[in-house]
């Protein structure tokens, strides 16, 4: 009895759960790039997303999952693979020549550097105060530091929409 | 027993009884559907297998299950195998966060049970969120059989899933707002027990419940929106390759999301499971009662529907969707945003 309610413990614990979501995160964000069919790409990269909205509700912010899923795995990525299926891709072309492999790499390095500065610099704890809940999130989204970025934000976004069908359309 | 060990265990038990429940409704769905439409049709309907044709169900499994699996030459195996599977699991999984009734006690027993399997924070996004998954299945199903009809049928299902989609999740905000909770107990608890002050009611958020009715149906391509099932244009669109046991998971995913939104109908703006008129009996498992009889109120409804209304044309579908639901989704947000700044606060 004790066995089983401390392998219980275990399982629903929040480094455990933690490990597996980010085992599953890297090895699909390692399924997006090393295949070389553009839809089973699309489709690692989906269950990385949902792995990482996992990640975000095991920190306390259950509100960033959801969105995560409804944003990027819901709407984006249906978006992509609605693209990828219309122009029928087959199979992916080695892309660029020396001078954008070059970059590449070199854009991998610094992208590495800032990563590990920043982990460097993060403690194992979180700050104190830290609460990600859905109300304070929204506190501070709607608080004076931001809203007017977030209203702005979203114009810009209405903007792009109505651009975009304004483009699309054929006779103005 | 540990505190631990009793809660995974009551937890189990919930999810065998949820999914076994949906299970048995979904195969009663398909026979009730059946039936129902026989009688507004003055036909009799299938009558033959058991006693009023209770069995049918039963023979159509296994009528399916025997059935030859044929699978395209040119599809692509992992893609084809996987768009049944995601269509089930997010369908199952998007009842998860759904209240079916008050929280109770054991008879004997002092274990408190609630009736849902888990009570989150973000319910409501949660559901949106897993049902927004559910289009990959579409997706998947119409891109992998390599065939036409699968390819253009997929095309057409997933881009009325996402049109729709906008509007049906901007018919949750003013619900959202009147209950000032993402978490759909509460939404519940903001209707109260009279059934003047549900969400239902025209001076609460009567446009929103027509709005969100009307994109669910959409949403779960059932008439007047099931283009899909085009049948003189398109066979029977993404799942035409699809045979046996995988065309059966598909039509089950099909169902299950129809009590979903029923389910939710109820929750979001029938007043859960309270009974709305005084003097009839509450308490221990009469809410469930209530509950089940507004499910399967809203679950006639959409036979009902089925019944009456003939299909929309594809280019109506999208210029209703754009043109006509989502304005007045945004009108009843304003709206809504207006009376709870300037009178609740």
């Amino acid at each position: 009895m004790a066995g089983i309610d401390r392998l219980l413990q275990l399982v629903v614990s929040e480094p455990f759960l933690f490990y597996v979501f980010s085992a599953t995160a890297v090895a699909s964000a390692l399924g997006v790039i090393l295949q070389r069919n553009p839809i089973h790409s699309a489709f690692a990269l989906i269950v990385t997303l949902c792995s990482l909205s996992a990640i975000y509700g095991l920190l306390g912010s259950p509100f960033i999952a959801a969105l995560q899923v409804i944003v990027y795995a819901g709407a984006i990525m249906v978006l992509f693979l609605f693209v990828l299926m219309l122009l029928n891709v087959r199979k992916e072309e080695p892309a660029g020549g020396r001078a954008t492999r070059t970059a590449a790499v070199l854009l991998a390095l610094v992208l590495a550097a800032q990563l590990g500065a920043a982990l460097a610099g993060a403690g194992a704890t979180p700050a104190a105060g830290f609460d990600a809940s859905t109300a304070s999130f929204a506190r501070v989204l709607f608080g004076a530091r931001f809203v007017y970025v977030f209203e702005a934000t979203s114009i810009l976004i209405v903007a792009a929409l109505v651009g975009a069908i304004l483009v699309a359309k054929k006779d103005p | 027993m540990t505190p631990v060990l009793q809660e995974f265990l009551l937890t189990l038990l919930k999810i065998v009884i949820i999914t076994h429940l949906l299970l048995g409704l979904f195969s009663l769905m398909t026979l009730v559907e059946r039936r129902v439409l026989a009688f507004m049709q003055f036909r009799l309907g299938p009558n033959r297998v058991g006693p009023f044709g209770l069995f049918q169900p039963i023979a159509d499994g296994i009528k399916l299950f025997f059935k030859e699996e044929v699978m395209p030459a040119a599809a692509n195996t992992w893609a084809f195998f996987a768009a049944p599977a995601v269509a089930v699991t997010a369908a199952f999984m998007a009842i998860a966060t759904v209240p079916y009734g008050p929280p109770f006690t054991i008879p004997g027993t002092t274990i408190q049970v609630t009736p849902q399997i888990a009570d989150l924070d973000v319910g409501l996004l949660f559901i949106f969120a897993v049902t927004s998954l559910g289009v990959y299945s579409v997706v998947l199903a119409g891109w992998s059989a390599n065939s036409k009809y699968s390819l253009l049928g997929g095309l057409r299902s997933s881009a009325q899933m996402f049109s729709y989609e906008l509007a049906l999740g901007m018919s949750f905000v003013g619900v959202i707002m009147l209950a000032g909770s993402f978490r759909i107990s509460d939404i519940v608890a903001a209707q109260g027990g009279s059934l003047l002050s549900w969400n239902v009611m025209p001076w609460r958020q009567g446009l929103a419940a027509i709005v969100y009715f009307v994109a669910a149906a959409a949403e779960v391509s059932r008439t007047p929106f099931d283009l899909p099932e085009g049948e003189t244009e398109l066979v029977a669109g993404y799942h035409t390759e699809y045979s046996s046991m995988k065309f059966a998971l598909m039509q089950m995913a099909e169902y299950i999301n129809m009590i979903t939104v029923s389910v939710l109908t109820t929750n979001l703006f029938l007043g859960g499971w309270n009974p709305g008129v005084p003097g009839l009996p509450t308490g221990g498992l009469w809410g469930l009662v209530y509950f089940a009889a507004k499910v399967f109120l809203v679950l006639f409804v959409f036979i009902w529907l089925r019944g009456t209304v003939p299909r929309f044309r594809y280019d109506q579908l999208m210029r209703f969707g754009w043109k006509v639901l989502i304005p007045l989704a945004a009108l009843n947000v304003l709206g809504t945003a207006a009376v709870v700044a300037l009178w609740t606060r």
